[in-house]
């Protein structure tokens, strides 16, 4: 394909339709707004639908239900639409039905500043909904990695049965860069396969890897959804030797795979004694710090986490081994800092933070190297 | 309609504290549409109307002759909606109030599917009010069940949008002040082209009702008028179950007779209305979206 300028919001959305996304549900909200309109343009070019809910709460409860029915499915927002959304977040967390959230985040609480950018939703994105929960957050840091991410979000929502955020940030979501996709015949996601007969099929039992198959509804297996505590064929229980082996499985079944969850990219040097650790719009500023703080001639690690959710622990511990100081920049008052406290102990982390719509700058970054 | 398969499902109570005749459930047809690896009895309690109601949707669909692949039971959070674990087709218990919401992208996803939402008043239209008429509005090919009790059952016997001026509830202990939502009146207003209302004594025409309605190409919705004497019949001093059925008999008219009535009595009419209040046709969403896909791949910008 052609390089072609877009902005990250764009690329989320070509990369919904590479990924065999085919129905998207929504409600306008800035600044997440160019992913609905893209996708109200394309999606009926690929025989896929798009409706625009009278809020987010349904939003998130028709995509679900697409994907019920056999669609791949997302939809995007921002704040206080992903707020709205968290009761259903928990349903398909617990029900194990794939979809894909896209948050575009803006300042906040409440209705904040719509159009100024924030990493404000890390612990949302983790905790938001009530009760303990696998889920996983990704978030991209160009406009070519919104694409990209935007499919690895749908493949890992398939394999795993689980709700993906992709915590994008106002900053990468109207940034537009250069960019070219690559060619959509080649893009793979996984696809679930039902081998058992319909008087066999158990949607919720256990797998070796923790995944049980998912059939769609209107094609012969006719089963049980619900948001109760339930069995494997889906049936609300309360009887605790059904119900723990299931909650082990749906609590654990991330960790089996963070071989392939987990995405980040280490640039290390040798003796080196300080790292940044950053995401999103904010790993931009930290790289950008890196580069000066190298040309200044000073050793410098850089992880990048693009896996937000689950926490990367064994990456990070293991920065926390090599060096004596990790600054953690973000734009929010420490959210994620707090994870890497938890990881590496809080003497060792420096926290650059701001939450009042700007970035962190490179030099904010360089001073916290030095006090 | 032909109703000798109800008379063969009601043959099983004939006498009271009699046992059922052997293979009693393999014997009729409509009984199949019942899980049998669920474990019943069901979760309301004794004397409930929503057995009545399940039972009639049961035998609408058993009357259609559909597929039981080919239908989706969609339900919010309430009493009313744990109708659904019991029946043998596709069944989502999704979260309160949101069961319309659900159903719209399962319908929109597969529109071969006959998609039917089953709901209570609190469910339905507090809760889930916005997404009620909105569902009528684009006219998505669900139907609407909603149970009608009067109060919020589960939660023990709260107010609900549809609890009578002056009814007591455990919220309401000084009377309820707000005036209920009229649910036909509603849904007929926001667009459904389907609109009917009986009640729990009326099973058979529940029955009719419902069988029109899931049988119709756009937005239906049947409200079922039962009651809770678990709670508001006994805040409210309304006697047993028993007493409660009696009085949906009593104190309901078919819309047909409030017809012949002269306009001044009509008027000051207080009985619940039972009948079909619209019964029309216009373009349904999933078909005008598949026509929408038609022109757009057709070249259209």
């Amino acid at each position: 394909m052609a390089v072609k300028l877009m902005q990250g919001n764009d690329a989320i959305g070509w990369g919904a339709i590479a990924a065999g996304c085919r129905f998207y549900a929504g409600y306008p909200i800035t600044p997440s707004t160019e992913v609905a309109e893209i996708l109200s343009r394309e999606l009926p070019k690929v025989g896929g639908k798009f409706i625009q809910m009278e809020d987010e709460i349904a939003s998130m409860a028709a995509i679900i239900g697409a994907r019920v029915g056999g669609l791949k499915s997302m939809t995007a927002t921002s704040g206080p639409g992903f707020s709205l959304m968290q009761e259903n977040i928990g349903y398909a967390a617990m029900t194990e039905i794939p979809c894909v959230v896209v948050n575009v985040q803006r300042l906040g609480p409440s209705t904040g500043q719509p159009t100024a950018a924030s990493q404000g939703d890390v612990m949302q994105a983790r905790w938001g909904t009530h009760g303990d929960h696998p889920i996983i957050a990704l978030s991209p840091i160009s406009v070519r990695q919104s694409f990209d991410l935007t499919v690895k979000a749908f493949d890992m929502s398939e394999k795993y049965r689980t709700p993906v955020i992709l915590l994008a940030d106002e900053i990468v979501g109207h940034m537009r860069e250069p960019v070219e996709l690559p060619d959509f015949k080649t893009i793979k996601i996984f696809e679930h396969k039902v081998i058992e007969s319909p008087a066999t099929y158990k949607a919720f039992r256990n797998t070796p890897d923790g995944v049980p198959p998912l059939a769609p509804f209107g094609v012969g297996y006719r089963y049980h959804i619900t948001g109760l505590f339930h069995d494997e064929v889906g049936f609300p229980t309360q009887r605790l030797d059904e119900i723990d082996p299931w909650l082990e499985r749906l609590n654990t079944k991330l960790e089996k795979h963070m071989d392939d969850i987990a995405l980040f990219e280490e640039d290390y040097q040798a003796g080196a004694k300080v790292a940044f650790l950053s995401y999103g719009a904010s790993a931009r500023t930290a790289r950008h710090a890196l580069k000066l703080a190298r040309a200044q001639g000073k050793k410098v690690d850089m992880l990048t986490l693009f896996t937000i959710w689950p926490f990367l622990e064994k990456q990070v511990e293991a920065l926390g081994e090599r060096v004596d100081r990790i600054i953690v920049p973000e734009m929010n008052l420490g959210q994620l800092a707090y994870e890497v406290e938890r990881m590496v102990g809080r003497k060792k982390v420096k926290r650059v933070v701001r939450a009042n719509g700007e970035m962190v700058t490179p030099q904010m970054v360089l001073d916290a190297m030095e006090g | 309609m032909n109703d000798a398969h109800i008379y063969e499902a009601h043959d099983l109570k004939h006498d009271e504290g009699q046992l059922p005749p052997e293979n009693w459930f393999d014997r009729s047809e409509t009984l199949q549409k019942l899980r049998k690896n669920k474990k019943f009895p069901t979760i309301w309690c004794s004397g409930c109307g929503i057995g009545i109601v399940m039972g009639a949707l049961i035998r609408a669909i058993d009357h259609l002759g559909l597929d039981n692949d080919k239908v989706a039971l969609v339900a919010g959070i309430g009493c009313t909606a744990r109708m659904a674990v019991y029946m043998d087709f596709n069944t989502l218990h999704t979260t309160h109030g949101r069961a319309l919401a659900f159903a719209t992208g399962l319908k929109i996803a597969r529109p071969d599917m006959k998609v039917i939402a089953i709901m209570g008043d609190g469910d339905a239209l507090a809760i889930g009010g916005n997404h009620f008429i909105h569902t009528a509005r684009r006219n998505m090919g669900i139907t609407a069940l909603v149970v009608n009790n009067t109060i919020y059952g589960m939660t023990g016997g709260q107010y609900s949008p549809t609890t009578p001026l002056g009814g007591r509830a455990t919220t309401a202990p000084y009377g309820n002040i707000e005036p209920p939502f009229p649910i036909c009146d509603l849904a007929i207003a926001a667009g459904a082209t389907y609109v009917a209302r009986s009640t729990v004594y009326h099973a058979l025409e529940l029955d009719k009702f419902l069988a029109e309605a899931i049988s119709k190409d756009g937005f239906s919705v049947v409200e079922a008028v039962s009651y809770c004497h678990t709670t508001f019949g006994r805040l409210n001093k309304l006697g047993t179950a028993t007493d409660m059925m009696r009085s949906l008999k009593d104190n309901s008219i078919a819309k047909s007779a409030l017809d012949r009535l002269p306009p001044e009595e009509q008027a000051v009419n207080t009985k619940i209305v039972r009948g079909k209040f619209i019964d029309t046709d216009r373009p349904q969403y999933t078909q005008v979206y598949a026509n929408l896909i038609t022109r757009v791949q057709g070249g259209e910008k």
